[in-house]
């Protein structure tokens, strides 16, 4: 049998990744859905673990000079349950809709990330709020953005001796976010389409704004075209903008929960949905 | 070693740190409280808490639950007894395989807030699944804790009474055993290897050689089936094969069995197999099985045609041709999944002589003996079929499944050997719902009567006939619905496909039917400018009409005060939608309406139900019962009906319950039966002990019967008499065979099919987001005629269960083969997805059944799918011919991102 690995520090998980490369593990709502699924059409699959779940600091949410650091341990439930400003307001609301409960209690930011799923909830609003994703290794710690961290699908730029320790959230005073989902059921449903976004006024018009749509594309995509036309605007008149080629970015697909011509007409609805929410 | 602290005691276990906690529990700790339903995260149904926080055990390595405080079913907790209590009272258990769950989910609730409202509890329940309930009684019983208001547990058992479920203790305690919870410790296990291809040959290379290499006990194959390998419920139509002989037909087939330890069997690639396959084209739906070139599957279905219904009454064609009003249309259904939350398991011990006992759940435990004793070549009676507690049926757990691969490796190796399916496993391999393409015409007269339907339908019954000629054979007779229709033609073809067989499930095609039938008599509503009550109540079928197969409806034939109970709902529903829709263009609200009938009982066919009660020496009262309980309460209502009929209370009635060995021939639980067929013999049994009592006491038949131990107190109007049980010669004991009275069909489907039908109207009200397709069922009325209400409490649970599946059916479920194979792309109604459910009960007693009871389960899913779409095309003016109405489905068809008009042209009617 493959090992299992439990580190009591970073360190020791860090040697423990550069030296073997073994999957990290946390709230292992993927990973251990992956082994299910493999395991039904007669796949057995028990990779070496590196389980980060006894390492220190990985989780909880501190504000920092910059922003904000969430640990990438922190689960969909903690940020859903934790004081935080308006800027959040769209990732909790997300965190409310990513499975189950039981899902919500063990998921966590960075699996949701690393995953890399077209329909990951938490993708489109870590775009819009801008966020860092912060990987260590052995000898070194960086930080990418979001979209250079998203390669494609189920993809990353995570490397092999690396670990992503946390994200981090730039401030944006006076900021609020929103998200919107659709799913062909109430709960425990994979996105068909969601849309994420900031937005900061000055004054009663746009200064900032920053939108996202997810499970459109192999990964979830800003749409600048659309972002430059609602800058300067009054929020009363941010619904009418989206318009069909604002929708350029996205590629959907066809499958089992939706068609791709659907796709594109749900992303412009909940883009406008979105837009009226901040322009109540 | 492992340390894990369960319910506050530690435990060392010894397990893969990477291992499921689920399993840990379940396998090393013997804690089977906690269910597996899924192993991804998709069901909820392995719920416990960590440090107090619901999580999915299946998903929580057990390395990671060290030294944390782990809660289970199994705890003792005051606040966990007040659930458990709760749920007992409400019939929020039904099947009970996701009570665990849900107590789970409701004790994480109930101690983070003690005063919740509904949306916090359905939010907590939101990622539990229930296929049962239609959760609205799970959701009631957590707020009645939440709100101190939990109902003492009831007394009285008779007939008519609200009494919660006499085995309901063991599934809210967890102790409960389904077909994985329990095997001998020295069972082997066995694990299926099953067919990627959808069609394919394949050639096997040296199993004994691979048995060696991969460290197995043995590998199965075709030839290692002792009897005949082959199965199927038609008696003529034994054509599936327990280990596939060289040539698979479905993806899901059994190819070999791989026996040794749950390791070793786990550990097996089955890419590493030695299976040579040549992939062939897929027959994928039926015109693809119908095409001219087509690959014939069966020797003995040419056109690959396994069977064809038809019903003629009167000229269809003519009247059609002739009628002022005519409607017609081609809907199209999907494969749906019975998606029970209990995958098929159980286990097998050989014994001297031939002599097998299987335990397993199962909804038919004589057919699975048939079935079972004819691969293993010995006489029936070799066989012992236990049923485990159903974790789930619907339908889907009337073929055999694990039965005779049990068999067979139990046979090969002379160990005992158990089975547990995966669920994609489960999903791929049990039976499915018809797909059905349903021609529908349908004519009326100019005051709205009906004058002829006709019916051509193509159901896909997959790659093996299982339940496929009872479903083309149930549809011609209830195709035009619950109707007075002269002139009827009717034509089914069930089809053989390289797709999942398709089999029974609650309706047997009927709900297919249904969809078309109700979307033309809204076609006609609107071509005459009816209301859509009027013209059901106009035409609704009652005592003293013909159906289109000759049957006069003598009694029980409730329809027509069905639809006046719905009369007021109906119109205040449309008042609303009115309102609403004059001020709204986006979110429209639309109210639909749908009827249906339903025969209980096979279709013209002899099935007969056996019960026998014996009043011992020693003064035990035991029900041999062989109808298996799959949820739906009929040890409960056969209890109260016997009960009643010997005149002692329930309280003193033990079961017991479907074992082959001990109990006389039930039948099978399908078809809306067990109330009304074996419940009447169940009444009968009991009425004839009652009778032996009686006589012996020399007592009119009045009397007062009290048990206390041995001493049986028989007192009537003049004389009170003690008859001492143990001075008998011999236990009492009565047994009564039931068989309800039907008349085959001839050529033409004229005949008596039915002793009795099911009748229920369902009124529904929708809010459709026009921009996005989406559909929110906001309320569903219900007024079903069940005869008699044995167990009120009990027919709510059936018709909120229906109701649930039928907005499945109509708004979610799709099974595609090979793409929908778990539960998170195979979509099923959550805690949140259900509306509102008022239910009238109307009883019209029918004479042949118990206490006037006839079938329940069946019905109420029926109504609910076409009530829906009635809805929807009231508040968009779509009539949707496809479902699910998937959001996509819907808003291609409304023709794009801009909300409808006002006023919508579907407002002309019905308002």
């Amino acid at each position: 049998m493959s090992a299992y690995h439990r580190p009591r520090t970073l360190a020791d998980a860090l040697a423990i990744r550069a030296a073997t490369g073994a999957l990290p593990l946390a709230g292992g709502t993927d990973i251990h859905a992956i082994r299910t699924a493999r395991a039904g059409w007669g796949d057995p699959w028990r990779p070496e673990i590196l389980d980060l779940s006894a390492v220190p600091d990985l989780d909880g949410i501190a504000e920092t000079a910059e922003g904000w650091r969430i640990g990438a341990r922190t689960t969909w439930t903690t940020i859903a349950e934790s004081p935080l400003p308006p800027l959040f307001d769209g990732l909790r609301a997300a965190a409310r809709e990513v499975g189950g409960r039981q899902v919500q209690n063990r998921g966590t930011i960075a699996g949701n990330l690393v995953t890399a799923s077209p329909a990951g909830d938490g993708i489109p609003n870590l775009l819009v709020l801008d966020a860092e994703v912060e990987l260590a290794s052995a000898g070194a710690t960086r930080r990418l953005p979001i979209a250079r961290f998203l390669t494609g699908y189920r993809s990353t730029a995570l490397l092999p001796g690396e670990i992503v320790t946390a994200l981090h959230i730039p401030r944006c005073d006076g900021a609020r976010s929103r998200f919107e989902k659709l799913g062909a059921r109430r709960y425990l449903v994979i996105s068909i389409a969601m849309a994420a976004g900031v937005i900061r006024l000055e004054g009663d018009h746009v200064a900032d704004v920053r939108i996202a749509v997810g499970a459109c594309s192999p990964v979830a995509r800003r749409l600048p075209a659309l972002e430059a036309a609602l800058t300067g605007l009054h929020p009363s008149e941010l619904p009418h903008v989206p318009q069909p080629a604002h929708l350029a970015p996205l590629t959907p697909i066809g499958d089992v929960r939706a068609s791709a011509a659907y796709r594109s007409e749900a992303a412009l609805v909940l883009l406008r949905d979105l837009l009226a929410g901040f322009a109540r | 070693m492992t340390a894990l602290t369960v319910n506050g005691t530690r435990h060392e276990v010894d397990a893969d740190p990477f291992a499921p906690l689920s399993d840990t529990l379940r396998v090393g700790l013997g804690l089977t409280g906690t269910k597996e339903g899924c192993n991804a995260g998709d069901c909820g149904a392995c719920t416990v808490l960590l440090e107090g926080a619901q999580v999915c055990a299946c998903l929580v390595a057990t390395a990671q639950a060290e030294g944390a405080e782990i809660t289970t079913v199994e705890a003792d907790d005051p606040l966990l007894d007040t659930l458990r209590a709760a749920f007992l009272a409400r019939g929020a258990a039904q099947c009970g395989i996701c009570t665990p769950g849900m107590l789970m989910a409701a004790l994480d609730l109930l101690r983070r807030n003690a005063t919740p409202d509904r949306r916090a509890v359905e939010d907590t329940l939101g990622g539990v699944l229930c296929r049962c309930t239609g959760y609205l009684q799970i959701i009631d019983a957590v707020l009645d804790v939440a709100r101190g208001n939990v109902a003492p547990a009831a007394t009285d058992g008779r007939v008519g009474a609200s009494f919660p479920r006499v085995d309901g203790a063991p599934k809210v305690a967890g102790t409960e055993r389904y077909g994985a919870d329990a095997a001998p410790d020295d069972a082997l296990w066995l694990r299926a290897v099953r067919s990627p291809h959808a069609h394919a040959r394949f050639t096997l290379g040296d199993l004994d050689a691979a048995r060696d290499q991969l460290g197995l006990v043995a590998i199965l194959s075709a030839r290692d089936v002792p009897g005949r390998n082959a199965f199927g419920i038609m008696p003529d139509i034994k054509d599936q094969p327990v280990f596939a002989e060289g040539y698979v037909r479905y993806r899901g087939e059994a190819v070999l069995g791989l026996l040794g330890t749950r390791e070793a069997v786990a550990a097996v690639r089955d890419a590493d197999l030695p299976i040579a396959w040549e992939v062939l084209p897929a027959l994928s739906g039926v015109a693809a099985a119908l095409a001219p070139d087509a690959a014939q599957l069966h020797a003995h279905a040419p056109g690959n045609i396994l069977v064809r219904g038809h019903l003629r009454r009167g000229d269809a064609e003519a009247t059609l041709a002739a009628a002022p009003v005519r409607a017609d249309g081609t809907f199209r259904t999907s494969f749906v999944e019975h998606a029970y939350i209990e995958p098929e398991a159980g286990y097998a011990q050989p014994g001297e002589d031939g002599a097998m006992i299987i335990t397993a759940c199962t909804q038919a435990p004589v057919m699975d003996r048939e079935e079972t004793a004819r691969v293993l070549g010995v006489p029936d009676e070799s066989v012992r079929i236990i049923p485990t507690a159903c974790g789930g049926g619907f339908g889907g757990k009337l073929d055999v499944s694990v039965q005779p691969l049990l068999a067979v490796a139990a046979r090969v190796t002379n160990q005992p050997v158990r089975m547990v399916y995966s669920r994609a496993e489960s999903m791929a391999s049990s039976t499915k719902r018809h797909p059905a393409i349903l021609h529908a015409r349908m004519a009326a007269d100019a005051e709205g009567r009906f004058t002829a339907y006709a019916l051509e339908g193509d159901f896909n019954t997959g790659a093996y006939a299982s339940w496929g000629p009872t479903v083309a054979n149930r549809v011609p007779v209830h195709a035009s619905g619950p109707y007075r229709v002269p002139n009827v033609l009717n034509r089914t073809r069930a089809v053989y496909t390289n797709d999942t067989p398709a089999g029974a499930f609650r309706g047997f095609g009927v709900p297919q039917a249904a969809i078309a039938t109700e979307a033309l008599v809204d076609d006609l509503a609107l071509a005459l400018g009816m209301d859509r009550w009027e013209i059901r109540r106009r035409n609704a079928i009652g005592k003293g009409d013909t159906t289109p197969s000759g049957q006069v409806l003598h009694a029980s034939a409730g329809l027509p005060d069905c639809l006046d109970a719905l009369k007021a709902d109906w119109d205040a529903m449309l008042a609303r939608v009115a309102a609403h829709n004059a001020t709204h263009r986006r979110l429209r609200l639309g109210a639909g309406i749908a009827c249906m009938w339903y025969g209980c009982g096979n279709t013209a066919l002899s099935n007969p139900s056996t019960m026998r009660i014996t009043l011992a020496r020693d003064g035990t009262l035991t029900l041999f019962n062989g109808a298996v309980d799959i949820g739906q309460g009929s040890t409960t209502v056969i209890g109260q009906i016997a009960a009643d009929a010997l005149g002692l209370p329930i309280a003193a009635l033990r079961q017991v319950v479907g074992d082959t060995a001990l109990t006389p021939d039930a039948g099978k639980t399908s078809a809306s039966r067990q109330t009304f067929v074996s419940g009447r013999a169940a009444q009968d049994a009991a009425k004839a002990l009652r009778a032996r009592i009686l006589a012996l006491a020399n007592a009119g038949d009045g009397a007062r019967l009290s048990l206390d131990g041995t001493r049986l107190t028989v007192a009537d109007a003049h004389t009170t008499r003690i008859l001492d049980l143990v001075a008998l010669d011999a236990d009492l004991t009565a047994e009564a065979r039931y068989d309800p009275p039907t008349v085959t069909l001839d050529a033409d489907g004229q005949g008596v099919p039915y002793a009795t039908y099911g009748f229920a109207a369902q009124v529904a009200l929708v809010r459709v987001d026009t921009a996005l397709g989406t559909v929110k069922v906001e309320e569903i009325v219900v007024a079903q005629d069940v005869g008699r209400a044995v167990n009120p409490l009990l027919v709510a649970g059936q018709i909120h269960g229906g109701v649930a599946q039928g907005l499945g059916l109509v708004l979610m479920e799709e099974f595609i083969p090979g793409r929908t194979e778990n539960l998170h792309d195979y979509l099923i109604p959550t805690a949140g997805d259900m509306p509102r459910i008022r239910i009238h009960l109307v009883e019209d007693p029918e004479p042949e059944g118990p206490l006037g009871a006839k079938g329940v389960g069946e019905p109420a899913l029926v109504p609910t799918a076409p009530a829906i779409l009635s809805a929807i095309r009231h508040a968009t003016g779509v009539r949707m011919t496809e479902v699910p109405v998937l959001p996509h489905r819907l808003m291609e068809r409304l023709g794009g991102g801009e909300p409808p008009p006002i006023p919508l042209p579907s407002l002309a009617f019905g308002v």
